[in-house]
């Protein structure tokens, strides 16, 4: 297993109280394998990555419990040299806005090859012919004469491949994407996924690809994990969330996708916001926005379920959701 | 590039008259110009006004500006008091003051920037908060009170320094009058650079810098500050006019003989012509350190272009 | 275009955030309340100011700077109230004495009783500080506000005019302008000074009203077909008067350090008016013998000017959301 995220469990202090980001994830990826983190905002899906990358504000974030373990080695025990060491070079990140990712004062070149430079200790020529083959590797255009411009003077879909580049540099094992298409036009998202598709399957790079958009997932990913205020609500193989949801959530979710074949009728929206997440309703947080909901959902937390063998979802009632 | 330097000259053309304009007014039309011509007493009445005469008084007041600044731009600056070019008080005048700038310039950079990068990677914690007080202090003391502060304790009561400065005014002499004079300025440095640095220590690329498993030194002094400090150095840039405009106070606690004592002088002997000449010399520098940092600006900064 | 920092720079480094935040209790009823963050229900939408009040009651810079300024308006309303003597009664062959029992803080070089004249030149401070930052704020914020929401030919004319004020040091053009005028009143101190106060209330208010300006429910008003003068009133003027308050209450402790220094230079206020810059200036010439002449009116004006800094400054980030 390339990755293991073990009831991991997240807090952060504000003005107003403790928000519990993340209580209890768990979810796995191997390598070559993508896992695809579907949710709203403020469901967890970023800052259960951020506490995979280590990068996490602390504070006021806080881990308050959980393993996160990479190449059997738990993350979480490690000195933060020793982490830094494997950002970069063993796992990356991709962002999603890549214009206030990239440092607005560097060069694209000077950005990329930092990579080199700094984890593997070459020269600062070396690195810029490295930057200019990356470059050429994710398909921008000209590569040699654009190496020495600033962010700005790139289009939002060139800005992403940089990103990707950035984050292929050093052919890390893993590579976790957020939301890495939400700020691209349509015709050009299309064309980073491939992209970013092709490079994981040449590197057999684990993907982890945060999103919201179901629409994104269907194509690339391996499973998927639907994620609420805060844990996962169900986890499937992308194939059999698609033919039949085990949560209300995941359903609702399926059911708002716009659809050919329904020209005419209402779109469905699920109901309701998020929770806050400083006060989590009692017993199912979905309960609240849950057209299923009975008294057992306001009182216990359902825990997940095995629906099949590698399925499971955390809904009291999804052998009727399954079949309805 | 070149276009825009052109257009900020064009600009500065209008401001620089009006500002001068505006000095020439005050001394001229609401003071008296002729009265510090006949030694402590008042001219009377046949002298003052063949001196009038003399020095083009009776024409209208547009008429002088553009007679004066007509000259200025020969060079000519006109006499003081004691029969002294004005130029020659500049010669002199300068120099001194320029380095007593410089002086505190480079307090503000060494104290000033490494106060606000501890203090902004350090928001809330106790440093933080006794730095920030400690420049609202500064801010608050005016400079002839700190001044006079510092002279006393360190001139006069520890004798660690000499309580006044030499005409010739060297370097280890102007230490205490620099930093009297950049105290205002230091403080808001400080205060800038804090503020700077913690909010780009939350912009989306220190995280990616982060990410990148960076050394926390390197995402701090390469991406961090380059960014934090754009700011910074344009408020120092900005600030080389102020503080030569602002050294009088400075000047005459420890009795510096630069541009504010002979400003002083000028004004106390209502030398209009020395006030006028150095003033115009002041609002020109003003302008061109302002046009030097947006250049600047530029350098610093590749997302601005000038068109 | 890059703007310089001006000499507000308290302010200056605060003020991009400044204007950008200003909103207010009348817009916020106006607005809908209740972003996605899904508050519950029952919370009421807080407005800016009652956001900040709530954190301006617990913060304890602001309390302490207000009971100083407080006490400050009411010992400068009635000086008796706390010294029975009067500041312009002096007997030569005190001169210099320390202190002593009634007259805590000694006698100066005239033999005037210390004590009194720092009470009575509280009074001076404050008429001078109060009636700078009215006049300052008032003519400012109309001809800025003007420039902003009018735009064009006024707005360039304006950014000229300013330009020229802020090409004049300040303390310079205090000597030239003061120095040939012989009245021995407080006004023509506080006139100078509003002439050259008033641009950076225009800069700041100028650019708030523009942002007001392109607030999204000031456009709707506008399409609405809203007056100018209630666009300006009832939208524009209640968002943009927040940074102007604060960069005000900054302004008014910088108005009373500079005609304490215009004094101690000899061109500001002149006796027999008490102020604390005329006592520090004369006490200067004695500093090494009666060093308690200086020391008590530069402590009470250091302290004047620090509060009213204080509060504005504990104003400031209070209405600052952005660093919370």
């Amino acid at each position: 297993m390339l990755l293991e995220v073990r009831d991991l469990q997240v807090e952060f202090k504000t003005r107003d109280g403790v928000a519990k980001a993340v209580n209890g994830v768990n979810y796995s990826v191997e390598a070559g394998e993508t896992l695809a983190v579907l949710g709203e905002s403020g469901s967890g899906k970023s800052v259960t990555a951020q506490a995979v990358m280590g990068i996490l504000d602390m504070p006021p974030g806080r881990i308050a419990g959980g393993e996160i373990l990479f190449q059997g080695r738990d993350l979480l025990k490690l000195k933060e040299d020793e982490r830094r060491k494997i950002r970069g070079s063993e796992m990356a990140m991709i962002f999603q806005d890549a214009l206030s990712s990239l440092n607005p004062v560097l060069s694209v070149g000077e950005q990329l090859s930092e990579m080199f430079t700094v984890h593997r200790g070459m020269s600062r020529k070396d690195g810029k012919a490295k930057a200019v083959e990356l470059m050429d590797r994710v398909r921008i255009p000209a590569a040699k004469e654009r190496v020495g411009q600033y962010p700005h003077q790139f289009s939002g879909g060139m800005r992403q491949r940089i990103m990707i580049a950035m984050a292929m540099a050093l052919e890390p094992s893993l590579i976790i994407a957020d939301e890495p298409t939400t700020a691209l036009d349509v015709t050009v998202q299309a064309q980073v996924m491939d992209l970013l598709a092709e490079l994981q399957r040449e590197l057999n790079m684990g993907l982890i690809l945060i999103t919201h958009d179901l629409g994104v997932v269907a194509d690339v990913a391996d499973k998927i994990a639907a994620m609420y205020a805060g844990r996962i609500v169900e986890q499937a193989p992308v194939h059999e969330i698609y033919k039949a949801p085990a949560h209300p959530y995941t359903k609702g979710l399926l059911e708002s996708i716009p659809r050919l074949d329904q020209k005419g009728q209402e779109l469905y929206a699920i109901k309701g916001l998020p929770p806050n997440l400083m006060h989590i309703p009692p017993g199912c947080a979905f309960n609240p926005r849950c057209p299923m909901a009975q008294d057992i959902c306001r009182s216990e937390v359902p825990p997940l379920f095995d629906v099949a063998p590698d399925r499971q979802s955390a809904c009291f009632f999804w052998k009727e959701t399954l079949d309805g | 590039m070149g276009r825009y330097v052109i257009r900020r000259l064009l600009q500065m053309i209008p401001v620089f008259f009006g500002a001068t304009l505006l000095i020439f007014l005050m001394v001229n039309v609401m003071g008296d110009p002729i009265a510090g011509l006949c030694g402590d007493k008042a001219c009377d009445p046949s002298t003052a006004a063949q001196l009038k005469k003399e020095f083009g008084l009776d024409k209208p007041v547009w008429q002088q500006y553009l007679t004066y600044m007509g000259n200025v731009f020969t060079g000519d600056f006109g006499t003081a008091f004691n029969g002294q070019k004005v130029t020659e008080l500049m010669s002199a005048a300068f120099p001194v003051t320029i380095r007593l700038t410089i002086v505190a310039i480079l307090f503000e950079i060494v104290i000033g920037i490494s106060l606000g990068v501890v203090t902004g990677l350090r928001r809330g914690r106790p440093v933080d908060t006794v730095v920030l007080m400690l420049t609202l202090v500064v801010i608050a003391i005016p400079v002839f009170v700190t001044g006079l502060l510092l002279q006393l304790l360190l001139g006069v009561e520890w004798g660690v320094v000499k309580p006044t400065v030499q005409p010739e005014a060297p370097f280890n002499e102007l230490l205490i009058p620099g930093l009297v004079l950049a105290s205002v300025s230091l403080a808001y440095v400080t205060r800038l650079t804090r503020t700077s640095i913690a909010e780009n220590a939350r912009a989306d690329y220190v995280r990616t810098a982060i990410a990148k498993g960076l050394p926390r030194r390197r995402v701090i002094t390469r991406h961090l500050l380059r960014n934090s400090l754009i700011p910074v150095v344009t408020f120092i840039g900005t600030d080389v006019g102020a503080l030569m405009g602002g050294a009088i106070v400075t000047e005459r606690i420890f009795n510096i003989h630069g541009v504010g004592y002979q400003l002083y002088q000028g004004i106390l002997r209502q030398s209009t012509q020395t006030v006028v000449g150095f003033v115009t010399v002041l609002v020109l520098v003003f302008l061109i350190a302002n046009l030097i940092v947006d250049l600047l600006y530029a350098v610093l900064d590749p997302r601005i272009r000038y068109a | 275009m890059p703007e310089p920092y001006d000499d507000g720079a308290i302010a200056g480094t605060g003020a991009g955030g400044a204007m950008d935040l200003a909103a207010s209790e009348a817009t916020t009823l106006e607005r809908t309340p209740g972003g996605p963050q899904g508050t519950g229900p029952a919370e009421k939408p807080r407005s800016l100011w009652s956001d900040a009040w709530r954190d301006l009651r617990r913060n304890p810079v602001f309390i302490i700077s207000s009971l100083v300024i407080l006490f400050l308006v009411v010992i400068s309303l009635w000086p008796s109230l706390i010294a029975s003597g009067n500041p312009l009664q002096c007997d030569l062959a005190k001169a210099q004495e320390g202190s002593q029992p009634g007259h805590p803080f000694g006698y100066n070089g005239q033999g005037c009783d210390v004590y009194t004249r720092t009470v009575y030149g509280a009074r001076t401070s404050v008429t001078v500080g109060v009636c700078t930052t009215l006049g300052v704020a008032l003519f400012g914020s109309f001809v800025g506000g003007l420039a902003g929401f009018f735009g064009g030919g006024w707005d360039a004319l304006l950014s000229r005019v300013t330009d020229i004020f802020f090409g004049i040091p300040v303390v310079l053009g205090g000597l030239v302008f003061l120095s040939v005028v012989t009245s021995s009143t407080v006004w023509p101190v506080i006139g100078f000074m509003i002439l050259l106060g008033w641009p950076q209330i225009a800069r700041i208010a100028r650019g708030s009203v523009i942002t007001a300006k392109q607030n999204d429910y000031v456009q709707a008003a506008r399409a609405l077909g809203a007056s100018n003068s209630r666009m300006l009133l009832r939208h524009i003027a209640p968002n943009a008067v927040a940074p102007v308050i604060v960069v005000a209450t900054i302004a008014l402790g910088t108005y009373i350090a500079l005609e304490a220094t215009l004094s101690y230079l000899g061109v500001g206020l002149k006796p027999p008016t008490v102020s604390w810059g005329i006592d520090i200036s004369a006490a200067s010439q004695y500093i090494r013998n009666a060093p308690h002449m200086l020391l008590w009116p530069a402590g009470a004006l250091a302290i004047t000017v620090l509060a009213f800094i204080m509060l504005g400054d504990a104003v400031r980030d209070a209405l600052d959301p952005k660093l919370r």
